[in-house]
């Protein structure tokens, strides 16, 4: 994609962004809040895209970086107690800032000594790490520990989540399409061949998980101001492999695809639990309710999961063998 | 030195189930280089197997008895061994030429199917497991409590080892599955069935973690459909510290990570409990990345 028409597309979904947010601003809908967690989705699945996808590496550890960002923003803005909303918004963008290097910091501790490692192996030792930070904050009092961090403000609203998501797909594309960023493809693709001509692996591996730490400890932060209330168990293994799940149904390195695979799949089971709701509709008597769909919801999920690894195991929305990168 | 001695049989038994998990795991690996990520899961449906059979059982053996133990960790384990290879025929087997990454997630689907199901089917709360062995603890030694469950932790632990090594170094199977894990190309065009070895070392891990499932109900009388995420992934660890592929390694793995645990769980770190078993495998993974009994592996171009 063009550079200049990339820039102008990002401008434009911000600004966009700004005026459905003054469109919505009294707005307390159910579903305004379902689009937050689309949105901070989107964030966590493209930021992960770059390490798993474009990096070939295989990370299972993105809620702990995640963990770290939501802690580290949440404390800083529960220091504020002004009533200045653009301080407010000053104060937010810089905590949220604030959570992304603390997570950044993280990927590069947990980075430098474990990207030497392998594919599964990396996996496992990614998920040990996401598991050991869950056990610290759990063992932090002055945040809780394992009974929960409340959030004073609910800053999060549709501008900072869809915005921050633009920025950080317009960050994320713009990397790995510029001349530094072909060495990240180079690895994926092979990285033997690409040390020989020159390209140092590990650096572009650390490069990779910091900046994809990054921008999970962004939406981390974005995620405790949108729920108000944090907790050690929020972010365990459990919300790591939905990541990844968004990553690998979308394709490996196909960013549109990943978008609309998180879009789909925090969907899925909000969308599942509704129709659960439903007992007047054409067609649906009253003795045969939807009900069991919410009982079921997660099993549904969990076969689709399945039935769609088994089906099109390169990932759902691609539909042609990658040429360029 | 009671204390220590204490935390050391303690230890021993949470290790042995670990151990018996980690098997599993390594037997998979050591094949088809994947992570069964239901492995996990596997244990947890051996125990609610013996949940459901031991009501059934009673009416023929009394129980708790021996005999009822017996016949309870039998069933399970073929039932969990049968699960086993419905799980690699139906979700694995289509995907062997895929990418490794899509059987990872598959694995994670089937883990996360056997947990919802189970919420589903047997309830999300924990249930209490019935007493199928005599549960008693032994006085005599000054200073110790040992129940006779950790002893038959301990024994079965020991006879499923024998069999197992049993199994794969003397029968004409167990052969199959060493050359298949050491060149699958080159096992089958020596004539050796690939499918059916792979079915076979499904379902005898499997079986192996049924059989862990049951004793750590034994152990730990309170089973839930969740109760396999965390035994599965120490397990792992277990395995990578043993060296993974490497049988007596996962065992040893096993052993090492369960008592270091019940030593931190019994000091003043007793909250970071969960969290050693992890800091464990990432020590040893700088250090020696192949693991404590494994072989190098060196990467050809």
């Amino acid at each position: 994609m063009n550079f200049h028409r990339a820039k102008t597309l990002l401008l434009a979904a911000v600004a966009l962004c700004f005026v459905i947010s003054l469109v919505l601003k009294n707005n307390q809908s159910y579903w305004l809040y379902v689009s937050y967690d689309i949105g901070i989705n989107i964030i966590l699945a493209v930021s992960l895209n770059l390490i798993n996808g474009y990096t070939g590496q295989f990370s299972l550890g993105h809620a702990g970086f995640m963990a770290m960002g939501a802690y580290t923003a949440a404390v800083i803005t529960n220091q504020f107690t002004g009533s200045n909303p653009a301080l407010a918004g000053a104060i937010f963008l810089g905590a949220l800032f604030a959570g992304g290097l603390a997570a950044a910091a993280g990927g590069l501790i947990v980075g430098i000594p474990t990207l030497r490692l392998r594919g599964d192996y990396l996996a496992i030792v990614t998920l040990g790490f996401g598991e050991i930070i869950r056990v610290i904050l759990q063992n932090i009092d002055a945040v809780g520990g394992p009974r929960g961090y409340s959030v004073m403000h609910s800053w999060t609203n549709f501008f900072w989540t869809f915005g921050i998501a633009a920025v950080t797909i317009y960050v994320i594309l713009a990397l790995v399409h510029s001349t530094y960023g072909r060495g990240f493809i180079a690895v994926q693709d092979d990285e033997i061949a690409a040390s020989a001509v020159g390209i140092n692996p590990t650096r572009y591996k650390v490069t990779a998980f910091v900046v994809g730490a990054f921008f999970a400890g962004i939406a981390g932060g974005l995620y405790a101001h949108a729920k108000s209330f944090i907790s050690p168990d929020g972010f365990g293994f459990m919300k790591s492999i939905e990541i990844v799940v968004m990553v690998i149904l979308g394709g490996m390195g196909n960013t549109p695809g990943v978008i609309l695979a998180a879009v789909l799949l925090t969907l899925l089971p909000v969308g599942l639990d509704n129709l659960g709701d439903i007992q007047s509709l054409p067609g649906i008597s009253a003795d045969h309710p939807l009900s069991w769909v919410k009982d079921t919801r997660m099993v549904i999920y969990s076969l689709l999961l399945i039935v769609l690894m088994l089906t099109r195991p390169q990932g759902l929305f691609v539909f042609k063998k990658r040429t360029t990168a | 030195m009671t204390e220590f001695l204490q935390q050391l049989i303690n230890g021993l038994a949470d290790g042995s189930i670990l151990a018996l998990i980690a098997l599993g795991y390594t037997m998979v690996y050591g094949i088809l280089r994947f992570i069964n990520f239901a492995h996990g899961d596997v244990f947890m449906i051996g125990a609610f197997a013996g949940f459901y059979l031991t009501p059934k059982i009673a009416a023929f053996l009394p129980t708790p008895s021996i005999w009822a133990g017996v016949v309870v960790m039998a069933l399970s384990m073929a039932l969990c061994a049968v699960l086993g290879i419905i799980i690699e025929r139906f979700a694995y087997r289509p995907l062997r030429r895929s990418p490794k990454l899509a059987v990872l997630i598959t694995a994670i689907g089937v883990s996360l199917f056997l947990e919802y199901a189970g919420q589903l089917f047997f309830g999300a709360a924990p249930r209490s497991f019935p007493q199928i062995i005599p549960v008693k603890p032994i006085t005599g030694i000054p200073g110790l409590t040992i129940n006779t469950s950790q002893i038959v932790v301990l024994v079965v632990t020991i006879l499923l080892l024998i069999v197992l090594r049993f199994i794969v170094l003397k029968t004409k199977i167990g052969m199959a599955m060493r050359a298949l894990s050491f060149n699958p190309e080159a096992a089958a065009l020596m004539g050796v069935n690939t499918d059916v070895v792979i079915s076979f070392t499904f379902g005898l891990g499997s079986a192996l973690a049924a059989a862990a499932g049951i004793l750590y109900a034994v152990n730990f009388p309170a089973i839930d459909p969740l109760m396999g995420v965390l035994p599965g992934l120490k397990a792992f660890c277990a395995a990578v510290l043993g060296g993974i592929g490497n049988l007596p390694g996962a065992a040893l793995g096993g052993l090492i990570i369960g008592i270091v645990e019940t030593f931190v769980g019994g000091s003043e770190l007793s909250t970071y409990r969960d969290a050693i078993a992890f800091a464990i495998l990432i020590l040893i993974l700088l250090i020696k990345p192949s693991g404590l009994l494994g072989k190098k592996d060196i990467e050809k171009v």
